[in-house]
């Protein structure tokens, strides 16, 4: 019903479309010199028609199904007087399925006329919705084609319309990020609504189970994230010890020493790695390093646990190589020839030049980007939803297993989820808590970085 | 290594001892920084190499062929599509093997047959109901154990209480095998089926259809809206607090967290819309928003690399600004646009984390048939493989990160000839 909807539009923006344009080359035919282009008039038409209309056909569309539910609830408030909202779900739910001809068991009679209502319902949207379009955009194409006339600033009236539209395109981001503002505080509101925010932010504790039944015994659950953020220090330590030395020394490698033809290999084959997407990472984690190291400290009789941080700390190590390495390789290209030329002028060897001019005059753009890549490998989640533990515990062991705040967010969200028990709101708000950290360090990082890059420029 | 330190070290041949150390200290350097480089590509090489060792013998599937004889005693054409094929698909064997006796050892033997393979009868036989009461040649697949047997992946030595087929039922399929009716072919099913509990019968389809929709359903949101943010911003945005906010806004949401996204989409998209779970229209939805601060980054430096001079010329025979970008300047950029963009998709191809939390990890054993439907992903169906217990899943785990990984680099690969074919140096 939609397609109908969108086909009228579109058959009508393009009649308006033609139309005008029809118009305006008549006029230009009787010998008088047009304001704007034909075409423009044209255009015109199409988008003062296409405009509005796709908004209100997406509106529509966002708003139609809660509207028919709330009426289709209203209709049956004996029925579901007294009811929980969790119940009310269901049976609207059973309603929509025996509506769409799926019935299981032997449904009450009332139910049967509630879906046949509910089809109903939503047939009369869809009609209204068509009627609404036809009447809209033919008013538009009315309304447009009167415009015409030899005067009439048609493109004046398109480049506003195309402004508008992009300024609309770059106002998104903002409205992304207010959504995830919004969104996250939102339920963490809820959240901490039902836990205190001190034993969120204080508790030594993270045991997020869930009572199924009221009288459940060992039924509180605790949510106190310090373990869980100690988790994801102790893999991101890990990580770091692997790809920073391995990626500033194959910048500085690359940047300074590495003969052409090798460059020119090694450059992809970085990229490649980069590319790869993470949940290749976390199977490659848990297929062959785990399994190794695993063996290897059995080897030399030390007992470890099976999900070892060291295993999916390393294979992020291995992930954010790529990324420190062309940080570092753009930092210490972005260092001027001229300190390149005075150190060796002045007798150093290229690698005492290297530690001693170049690498320190590039440390703030490095340290930008291991800044970035510790945001990162705090925000990475596939590597330890694979290959990380699941139990928080307060150790800084690297041959324990930790868990880390994407993992759990991912196995608390994972599943079926309704939201209103904590251990849902519980991933939200680490999701908050997440978003904080790895926005504070980015912000401080870009800032590094850009200030930096202005030094030389 | 010794061939380095004679070419590059500066003052070679010089006797000093302090001269040594200092270009002992260059070649130190040197030979760290070829190290790290071999560290990255050992690495790399391991990855690729792991993957393909195991991946490989999922792209071919062991099958038996056997004549069986469609019983009109167990087939009837009244009751098609329900029948007995189970049974009959069980006598075709125990024409092989007629000693065969007693209920377990008969279900052992049944258990030969994928559970697929009553099935593919079935289907063969409501398509052509002529077949009843005649021998027909079917080729079915094994399952999953005598596949691993037949890969060499359970070896025979094990001892047989450790191992999942018993030294019976090795002996059954090696008589099968002596008298040629197991044959390995290409294993079309790993694309042409959807998910399965059973490894012989899983297949890519419904991830890549799933894949397919949210892909474009992310390239038909974030292109408009990236370009249109880019055009806005490079071209004709005042530089003004309220631009420079977008610009910060837009750096910062390139590197939010993946997961947070998935966050947004679970509590915006499913939870305040009513959206439905498991959908790649939704799954395309959060790509899109994860994707257009790439597309609006790379389209911005597109659009700077178009020299001033072709709009100061466009300008000055009257064109407007606006026709001025969308007539001559977008036009010039669009390989470098196109180039940023393939590259943002094939990032969005990969990404798997948000996808989980909007419940893209759903067992779904049919394709989707539009972007409303519940499907996965590819790099969620990695995932759900990776996670499932059954041996003949590790192998299809990496059969599918080498399909995934075909696909990005065949984008990525588009994307550096669409650079080198169209980029113009000014």
């Amino acid at each position: 019903m939609t397609t109908a909807a969108f086909l009228c539009l579109f058959v009508l923006a393009v009649a308006g479309y033609v139309w005008n344009r029809q118009a305006a080359s008549a006029i230009r035919a009787d010998g008088t010199r047009l304001h704007s282009l034909e075409g423009f008039h044209g255009f015109y038409s199409l988008l003062t028609v296409l405009v509005p209309v796709i908004v209100l056909i997406l509106l529509w569309l966002v708003f139609q199904g809660p509207a028919v539910d709330s009426i289709l609830k209203a209709g049956l408030a004996d029925r579901l007087a007294g009811l929980g909202t969790g119940e009310v779900q269901l049976i609207l739910a059973e309603i929509k399925s025996i509506s769409r001809g799926a019935v299981f068991g032997t449904p009450e009679q009332w139910k049967f006329d509630a879906a046949e209502r509910y089809l109903a319902l939503n047939a009369r949207a869809d009609q209204l919705l068509l009627v609404l379009v036809l009447a809209l955009s033919l008013t538009l194409v009315v309304l447009s084609r009167r415009k015409v006339a030899a005067e009439f600033r048609a493109r004046h009236g398109v480049e506003r319309i195309i402004s508008g539209l992009m300024i609309f395109c770059s106002v998104v981001a903002i409205f992304v990020t207010v959504g995830i503002i919004a969104s996250l505080l939102f339920e963490t509101a809820r959240f901490f609504a039902k836990v205190p925010v001190t034993e969120f932010l204080f508790g030594t504790n993270w045991e997020p189970q869930i009572p199924l039944r009221e009288d459940q015994v060992a039924a509180a659950g605790a949510f106190g994230w310090l373990p869980v953020m100690l988790g994801t220090l102790v893999i991101t330590v890990i990580a770091l010890f692997v790809a920073v030395p391995v990626g500033l020394m194959s910048a500085i490698y690359l940047n300074e020493f590495a003969p052409k033809r090798l460059r020119a290999v090694a450059k992809p084959f970085l990229e490649i790695l980069a590319g790869v997407p993470t949940v290749v990472y976390g199977f490659f984690a848990i297929l062959v390093v785990a399994p190794a190291m695993r063996s290897f400290f059995a080897a030399i009789g030390v007992d470890v646990s099976p999900n070892i941080a060291l295993a999916a700390g390393s294979v992020m190590g291995i992930m954010l190589i790529p990324f420190i390495s062309s940080f570092a390789d753009d930092a210490l290209s972005a260092v001027p020839q001229s300190l390149r030329d005075g150190a060796l002028g002045l007798g150093a060897t290229r690698a005492e030049m290297m530690t001693t001019v170049l690498f320190p005059a590039a440390i703030p753009g490095i340290v930008g980007g291991i800044l970035l890549a510790v945001s990162r490998a705090i925000g990475e989640t596939m590597i330890v939803v694979m290959a990380a533990g699941l139990i928080a515990k307060m150790t800084i062991n690297p041959l324990d297993s930790v868990t880390t705040v994407t993992v759990q967010i991912v196995t608390l969200l994972i599943g079926d989820t309704s939201f209103d028990n904590p251990k849902t709101l519980a991933a939200f708000a680490l999701g908050m808590m997440l978003f904080i950290v790895t926005l504070v360090i980015n912000i401080f990082a870009l800032r590094i970085v850009r200030k930096y890059r202005e030094a030389y420029d | 290594m010794t061939d380095l330190s004679t070419q590059d070290a500066p003052f070679a041949g010089s006797g000093s001892s302090l001269m040594r150390r200092r270009n002992r200290r260059q070649v130190m350097l040197q030979g760290l920084g070829l190290a790290a480089i071999s560290f990255a590509a050992l690495m790399l090489f391991v990855l690729i190499a792991s993957l393909v060792s195991t991946g490989y013998k999922a792209f071919i599937q062991t099958h038996i062929t056997v004549e069986v004889f469609v019983d009109p005693e167990e087939i009837s054409v009244e009751k098609l599509p329900r029948g007995g094929f189970r049974d009959v698909l069980l006598a075709s064997l125990q024409k092989e093997f007629p000693d065969v006796e007693g209920r377990a050892e008969l279900r052992s033997l049944q258990n030969i047959f994928s559970n697929g393979a009553q099935f593919q009868l079935r289907d063969m036989v409501s398509a052509d109901q002529s077949l009843i009461g005649q021998t027909v040649t079917l080729r079915a697949p094994v399952s999953d154990p005598f596949d691993q047997l037949a890969k060499g992946l359970v070896k025979r030595e094990t001892p047989e209480q450790l191992r999942r087929v018993s030294d019976r039922e090795i002996d059954w399929f090696d008589t099968l095998d002596a008298a040629g009716k197991i044959s390995q072919p290409v294993n079309w099913g790993l694309i042409t089926n959807a998910d399965s509990r059973f490894p012989e019968l899983a297949g890519l389809k419904g991830a890549l259809v799933g894949s397919f929709w949210a892909l474009l359903v992310c390239f038909l949101i974030s292109f408009p809206l990236g370009i249109g943010a880019a055009i806005y911003l490079e071209e004709f945005a005042p530089k003004n607090r309220w631009s420079d906010l977008i610009e910060v806004n837009i750096n910062n949401l390139a590197a939010v967290p993946s997961v947070v996204f998935g966050l947004l989409a679970l509590a915006v998209f499913i939870g305040w819309f009513g959206m439905p779970r498991s959908a790649p229209i939704v799954g395309g939805m959060t790509l899109a928003l994860m994707t257009m601060p790439t597309i609006i980054i790379a389209t911005r430096a597109a659009l700077k690399a178009v020299p001033p001079s072709i709009r100061e010329a466009a300008l000055g025979v009257g064109a407007s600004r606006h026709q001025v970008v969308f007539g001559h300047v977008l036009p010039l950029a669009m390989p470098g646009i196109l180039t940023g963009t393939i590259i943002g998709l094939a990032q969005a191809l990969g990404e798997t984390a948000p996808l989980l939390l909007i419940g893209m990890n759903a067992f779904i054993t049919s394709a989707p048939t539009s972007p409303f439907d519940s499907a996965t992903a590819l790099p969620t169906q990695i995932f759900i493989w990776a996670d499932s217990p059954e041996r003949g899943f590790v192998s299809r785990t990496s059969a599918a990160i080498l399909v995934l990984l075909t696909f990005l680099i065949t984008m990525n690969a588009v994307a550096i000839y669409l650079r080198s074919k169209f980029e113009r140096k000014w």
